[in-house]
């Protein structure tokens, strides 16, 4: 039985005014392991931000089944961790009183909870930074900071929306790495939307590429590529492939890639 | 800046400011001379400084009474227009059915109310506490209202998914999202709560400065009437600068003032 299990997810968002509704996610079904990293990859507005919130309970889904450990999920659930597309501090809170947010709400906000949130800022390479205010950090550093926030109640899963989408090249993929190291260390699971394949590709263990709205599922694309990765992943033979097999899918590639 | 740049900026605030409003006194006395004005049109400033020091007691005890006016209109006005506007955006229903009217209200000028309120509530305090509170409840429970609908769907989302109870989105997420808006509210809040209380006055008191205002007037006591006029206008002044005090205490919960409306 796989950690997380979606058959026939389906979303339809009534429109005031039109007899129709419209139809967000046609269908998506996939299923992934405990500790694997998941790409949603597809066009602006097809839908991918609509499942994440799915997936997490947010919102209701029109039809299908989304299960998470064996069970359905139909509300909100607290082991679930959020980064979203801008870092969304709190402006009125330190770098530190940001990353305990999630444990002042669960109510374990102690001593345990803090020197953990001090370890994830550590690891995030903000050692000094947990007194500052998020408008006084870069970025990259708020973002790394939302990171924190999400892994501090050390969420079974962890759902990215997008998390890089705003940052420069350079630091995403220093971002990227980040990412990647501290899932080697948490054994976290992840469910990363985006729209870049290069991202989709150098992170994950399996890529899906959806339609234009109304979402589909039109390729999966298993990544064995060995982890650690690193920078020379990037030019390896291996990694192009798999990127023109995510662009042809996406429809962007047209004319068949040249084997290597 | 280097540093013998803003000490020269330093000084220049400390000095030309005072500059300025003796350039004004003294462009008022010329005019005053100049054209012969009678001190009934225009008194000249010694003699409205003259006037001001001799009943100070008088202008000291009307200035406390519009004072005490205001602060409770406004301090009303707070402790009122925040629960409301709390109650209208975490309920749809009283939203749909409360905001028309709100707004309607809004629209009337407040003015026309005074009569009225006057007529209810006797030519005490009450009427004119009324008055100012009506001025000023708008602006905060607009104000927060918009605060309160300005925090990001993403941290409501955020806090959603931890399960948190309303009271801790409410008092960790969206109260503290919306204290900028309510401090912004509150300076306009706080200048229209001195004219709620002079309109009262005027309408119908026997103290406060607006009071003294008109029955220097009548009396054709021009110099009084100009000291109850800056007395006023420090009043005014008074009340906005303790809530630009209020906002410094707030400090640590605002965002930085790039990120501020105003
Ligand atoms: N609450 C809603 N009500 C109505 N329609 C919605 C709602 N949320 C999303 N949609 C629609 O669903 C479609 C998918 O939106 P979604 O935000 O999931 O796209 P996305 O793939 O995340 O796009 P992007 O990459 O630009 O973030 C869009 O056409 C959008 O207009
Ligand atoms: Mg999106």
């Amino acid at each position: 039985m796989s950690f997380g299990v979606l058959e026939g997810v389906r979303k339809e968002f009534l429109r005031p005014g039109r007899s129709v509704p419209l139809a967000a996610i046609e269908e998506a079904s996939f299923a992934f392991e405990k500790g694997e990293l998941v790409s949603l990859l597809g066009p602006s507005g097809c839908g991918k931000t609509t499942l994440l919130r799915i997936i997490a309970g947010l919102i209701a889904k029109t039809g299908g089944s989304v299960r998470i450990r064996g069970e359905e999920v139909d509300a909100p659930h607290p082991d679930f961790g959020f980064v979203f597309q801008t870092p969304n501090l709190m402006p009125w809170r330190n770098v530190l009183e940001n990353v305990l947010f999630p444990m002042e709400i669960l109510r374990r906000s102690d001593g345990a909870a803090k020197r953990r949130a001090l370890a994830l800022l550590e690891m995030t390479g903000l050692a000094e930074f947990e007194l500052a205010r998020p408008h006084q950090l870069s970025g990259g550093m708020q973002q790394r900071v939302a990171l924190c926030r999400a892994l501090v109640h050390e969420p079974a899963l962890l759902l990215m929306d997008e998390p890089f989408g705003a940052l420069d090249e350079l630091t995403r993929m220093e971002m990227n790495d980040l990412l990647l190291d501290i899932r080697a260390r948490t054994q976290a699971t992840v469910v990363f939307v985006t729209h870049s394949i290069a991202e989709a590709v150098y992170l994950s263990d399996q890529v899906l590429v959806f339609s234009r709205r109304p979402a589909r599922i039109v390729e999966q694309i298993r990544v064995s590529l060995p982890y650690p990765r690193s920078a020379a992943t990037r030019y390896s033979g291996a990694f192009t492939a798999l990127e023109h097999r995510a662009s042809r899918a996406l429809g962007v590639l047209r004319e068949p890639a040249h084997a290597t | 800046m280097r540093p013998d740049r803003a000490a020269g900026e330093r000084w220049k605030r400390v000095v030309y400011p005072p500059l300025g409003i003796a350039l004004a006194l003294a462009l008022w006395h010329w005019i005053c001379v100049q054209f012969s004005l009678s001190t009934t049109v225009l008194p000249k400033p010694g003699l409205v400084l003259a006037a001001a020091l001799e009943r100070r007691d008088l202008i000291a005890a009307e200035f406390w009474v519009t004072l005490k006016e205001t602060v409770y209109g406004f301090g009303l006005a707070l402790a009122l227009g925040v629960p409301i506007a709390v109650a209208i955006t975490a309920s749809k229903t009283l939203n749909l059915m409360f905001s028309p009217i709100l707004i309607a209200l809004q629209s009337v000028p407040k003015v026309a109310l005074a009569p009225i309120l006057l007529v209810w509530l006797g030519t005490g305090i009450e009427s004119k506490l009324a008055i100012a509170w009506l001025v000023a409840f708008f602006p905060i429970v607009v104000d927060t209202a918009a605060g309160l609908q300005s925090t990001p769907r993403e941290l409501l989302e955020l806090a959603r998914s931890l399960r948190a109870s309303r009271w801790q989105v409410f008092s960790k997420v969206q109260f503290p999202a919306a204290l900028p808006y309510i401090v912004t509210g509150s300076k306009v809040a706080v200048t229209l709560a001195v004219i709620g209380a002079v309109i009262g006055e005027f309408v119908g008191s026997s103290e406060g400065l607006g009071y003294l205002l008109l029955t220097a007037t009548s009396q054709i006591d021009s110099p009084l009437a100009f000291a109850a006029l800056f007395a006023l206008a420090a009043l005014g002044i008074l009340a906005y600068l303790a809530v630009v005090a209020a906002e410094r205490l707030l400090e640590p919960w605002l965002p930085p003032a790039a990120d501020r409306r105003d």
